[in-house]
């Protein structure tokens, strides 16, 4: 037990919710008779979640600062919207319908933001406001019916890496390309922190178990890269999974490497010793605030390309799966707690959870009631660990 | 005045906290209608004492007797001492401000009818209790439309409802001007006159003067003095010296001060109190400290000195309305908490625990919390340098914690302590202002945080001590500034001061 814990990395509590996903997908794999790990319902399965953890990655950072964003589904379909008919009325090229979808997300979000750092509404009345605002906009610029988007958005939605080099390789080189990078920096990444381990009194890491850790993912990584790369003729690992990648990558690195992130987790858990610390609380609402309807901005073009049109109804109660991935992710309700990372997993839960049972044939209503529980049930799970005076499931 | 019967004895009264004894062997003896005045430095036992009175501590929780109108009484809670006849006004005020006068004075004790409240015949009864403090007001007033002075006469309204026989006022005037302050004094006296006895605890020495009959010094859980007092003379001196008088041993380590020149000058500071308009927090306040030197605030709770400093702090407290700054001589302009550590003041907070931590965090995170441009390579946070940092203030400041990744929260409060310390010298101040910075810490730690002071000072820092200590002050601080309700009353060098002094400056005595 000892040498698991040193091969994680310490705290074995941060694992529940891995542990829960690896565990989900292995018993949906044998309840469906193997459908679950194929490479055309990863495929599926990321491309088709990818809005939603674009949308929890924003969301996290608000939840830490204490607040909620109820308006992102709406933001996201006004977005998607706004994006079609920029197509269709003005004829604007694609890549000018993406600026202006994103230009709608910051606006939206700005507006969010001014209600809440400079007049001190709570977030949640903001937010509601917003929603309401939106989806409303939604369905009067749209007349209530479908607008076609750009067709060249479809390769955001749903397209795959290109398939190039060598045919030895039995598959995407695109993707086992991306297997490699991803490898690679994980070992950097590990040996800079095996590195820094040994400054000062904290315990030096175990050398063996960093290796044995660098062994386990890398083979997961390969998997992972065989699994994705080796679908039929023309897939490979999905674009939205990709550009939904580069978006974990930047936003873990701003929450935990740069001076912003740092106010955000100082905001969230105490405003008013962050601000005798120096920090500047209404900018930092401000910003995640705007940052957030940025991302469901993203979230929106991501959908809207993928459903090859934008619905009147596209991003209704997105918000609802967005929070719920951030807490099954461990995130604290008060603020000051929670990770990108762990957001991901808690997101991945949620889509693992639709898709295995779907493949079951279970039906939409079923599936509801059982996300329902299983949200109840993690963040009772985390309540009970503070309780008992241990940290978070996935403090930092 | 004639001798009237007591109509409160408590008797050898012993309160003990787990490690602290708060009350050994108290006594008091009230003389019905009369006002007995209770005077101490903050954390003497006097709030401790009213509780026990008041059955907020339990009989069975202290050791000793209660006789109230002849009777031994064994109050389980306040409803029980409330059904006596005894009634506190606290400090804080605890009405509800979103609801009406009548609705205040008979929260939990509605006259009810037939399942419903009976609000006309509430009503009625507030208007004629209201009259008996004075107060001519709509009863059907919201409490935070109106005064702290008005709602402090809502609040005795409240006591009177309930047949009040004692009232105990927890210093009454201490959120007052001078005007609501007059006239609550006059209504203490009135009350008097009809047979209610009251139990005044305060600083303000010229309006103990000026009401009471008895007075009763505590000083660290003992009853120093109890005395009726004779032909209206109150001795101002004598109770100043009972409330001070313990000798000052060998608690601060030595050391030598070498002030240089002036680097921080505040002139003519005013503020405003942020939520009573009109109410002054901090009155033409000026003050300078030189490089190297410790300079001491001292003043009683509430008299203004975390709300002085506060507000040269990047005007983080009340609403700022004059007043300059001078920093090395230059006049700065200072808007912002960041503006004021980007010149090279620093904070500590009070309260550690709700402004100067988030409990959220690891050491190493708080201490490069204020300081982060530090501890970045490529504009993006290194933990490595991070790590360093905090290793070097573990091992020099001794914080006791196996490795700085330990959550702030696990750490005694003489480790927060030190590592809120850390956090800002991590930040490399010229200014340091400690507002009561060895609060709730054991003797030892205090030691080792005077010593870092001390320290601070030799590299040449303004450091600004307040404490409401006055040995720790005269320990200290090598100049010391009094303050008594939002103005700077003296400026007292090493040498001329002691406790007497001080206190003298610190409570308005008649003679000033």
């Amino acid at each position: 037990m000892k040498y698991i814990k040193q091969v994680l990395g310490g705290d074995l509590r941060q694992y529940t919710m891995v542990v829960a996903l690896a565990a989900l997908i292995i018993i949906f794999n044998i309840i469906s008779g193997g459908r679950m790990l194929t490479s055309s319902n990863f495929q599926n399965l990321l491309s088709g979640n990818a809005y939603v953890l674009v949308l929890a990655l924003g969301m996290l950072m608000v939840i830490v600062i204490g607040q909620i964003d109820l308006a992102v589904g709406s933001v996201a379909g006004f977005a998607g919207m706004v994006m079609a008919l920029s197509y269709r009325d003005l004829h604007l090229p694609w890549y000018l319908t993406v600026i202006v979808a994103l230009l709608i997300g910051l606006a939206a979000g700005a507006l969010h933001g001014f209600f809440l750092s400079q007049l001190g509404i709570p977030g949640f009345i903001t937010t509601l406001g917003g929603m309401m605002i939106f989806r409303g906009g939604v369905i009067w610029i749209s007349k209530s019916i479908s607008v076609a988007a750009p067709p060249e958005l479809k390769w955001f939605g749903a397209g795959y890496l290109p398939e190039w080099g060598p045919k030895f390789t039995g598959m995407n080189n695109s993707t086992l390309l991306l297997g490699i990078i991803a490898i690679v920096i994980y070992i950097v990444v590990q040996l800079r922190k095996y590195k820094a381990s040994a400054i000062g009194s904290s315990s030096k890491e175990n050398l063996v178990a960093v290796i044995i850790r660098i062994i386990l993912v890398s083979a997961l990584i390969s998997y992972f890269t065989w699994l994705f790369g080796s679908g039929r003729e023309g897939t490979s690992f999905p674009i939205p999974g990709l550009i939904l990648l580069i978006l974990i990558i930047v936003y873990h690195t701003i929450t935990q490497k740069t001076t912003f992130g740092r106010h955000i987790y100082a905001v969230g858990g105490n405003k008013s010793a962050a601000a005798l610390s120096g920090v500047n609380v209404k900018k930092v609402y401000f910003l995640t605030m705007m940052n957030m309807s940025f991302l469901a901005a993203v979230a929106g073009i991501l959908f809207v390309g993928r459903s090859t049109a934008a619905g009147p109804a596209d991003g209704t109660s997105w918000e609802m799966d967005a929070i719920a991935s951030v807490f099954i992710g461990g995130a604290a309700v008060s603020g000051g707690v929670g990770t990108i990372l762990a957001t991901m997993v808690g997101g991945l839960v949620m889509a693992v959870l639709n898709n295995g049972l779907m493949l079951m044939g279970v039906g939409a209503d079923k599936t509801q009631v059982i996300k329902g529980c299983v949200l109840l049930l993690a963040v009772a799970f985390d309540v009970y660990n503070k309780k008992n005076g241990r940290t978070s499931a996935s403090a930092k | 005045m004639g001798k009237n019967p007591f109509i409160l004895q408590m008797k050898g009264i012993t309160k003990e906290f787990p490690g602290v004894k708060a009350l050994d062997d108290v006594s008091l003896d009230v003389r019905r209608g009369t006002i007995h005045a209770i005077c101490g430095e903050n954390g003497a036992g006097k709030s401790t004492l009213m509780k026990v009175l008041s059955g907020v501590y339990p009989h069975g929780t202290y050791h000793g007797q209660i006789f109230y109108m002849d009777k031994e009484m064994k109050f389980s809670n306040i409803k029980e001492s409330e059904n006596a006849g005894i009634a506190i006004i606290h400090q804080e005020l605890t009405m509800i401000p979103e609801l009406s006068i009548t609705e205040n004075i008979f929260m939990g004790n509605e006259i009810v009818k037939r399942g419903l409240i009976d609000w006309n015949a509430e009503r009625e009864h507030t208007v004629e209790i209201l009259k008996r403090v004075g107060l001519s007001v709509n009863p059907d007033t919201l409490i935070k439309h109106m005064g702290v002075g008005q709602q402090q006469l809502v609040e005795i309204a409240k006591a009177l409802s309930k047949n009040v026989k004692l009232l105990i006022l927890d210093e009454p005037t201490s959120a007052l001007n001078e005007s609501d302050s007059a006239n609550l004094l006059s209504l203490m006296k009135e009350l008097r006159s009809n047979d209610i006895t009251c139990i005044m605890i305060s600083h303000k020495l010229n309006e103990i003067a000026e009401v009471s009959d008895a007075v009763t010094v505590i000083r660290d859980g003992h009853t120093v003095e109890s005395y009726e007092i004779e032909d209206g003379y109150v001795d101002e001196n004598k109770i100043i010296r009972a409330m001070v008088g313990r000798s000052i041993d060998n608690r601060y380590p030595e050391h030598e001060s070498h002030p240089g020149e002036v680097i921080f000058e505040v002139e003519g500071w005013n503020v405003e109190d942020p939520e009573i308009e009109g109410k002054m927090v901090c009155k033409n306040s000026t003050f300078n400290v030189r490089a190297g030197e410790i300079v001491g605030f001292a003043g009683l709770m509430g008299a203004g000195r975390t709300e002085l400093m506060r507000s040269v702090f990047g005007k983080n407290y009340g609403i700022y309305k004059s007043g300059t700054i001078k920093i090395k001589g230059k006049e700065v302009t200072i808007n912002s908490v960041e503006q004021a550590i980007s010149n090279g003041i620093a904070y500590v907070p009070e309260d550690r625990k709700s402004l100067g931590l988030n409990l959220l965090d690891s050491i190493e995170e708080t201490i490069v919390s204020a300081n982060l441009k530090a501890i970045l390579s490529h504009g993006l946070i290194s933990i490595a340098k991070q790590k360093k940092a905090a290793e070097e203030y573990r091992q020099s400041l001794k914080i006791k914690a196996t490795n700085t990744q330990v959550g702030v929260n696990t750490l005694s409060g003489g480790n927060q302590q030190k590592v809120v310390l850390s956090k800002w010298m991590f930040a490399e101040p010229d200014i340091l202002i400690l507002d009561e910075p060895t609060r709730g810490i054991d003797v030892g730690a205090k030691y080792e945080i005077y010593k870092l002071i001390h320290e601070l000072a030799d590299q040449g820092k303004a450091v600004i001590l307040v404490s409401s200590e006055l040995p720790e002050l005269l320990g200290m601080a090598d100049r010391i500034y009094t303050i008594f309700e939002g103005t700077i009353t003296g400026e007292l060098q090493r040498g001329e001061a002691n406790q007497e002094s001080l206190m003298k400056k610190m409570t308005i005595t008649s003679g000033n």
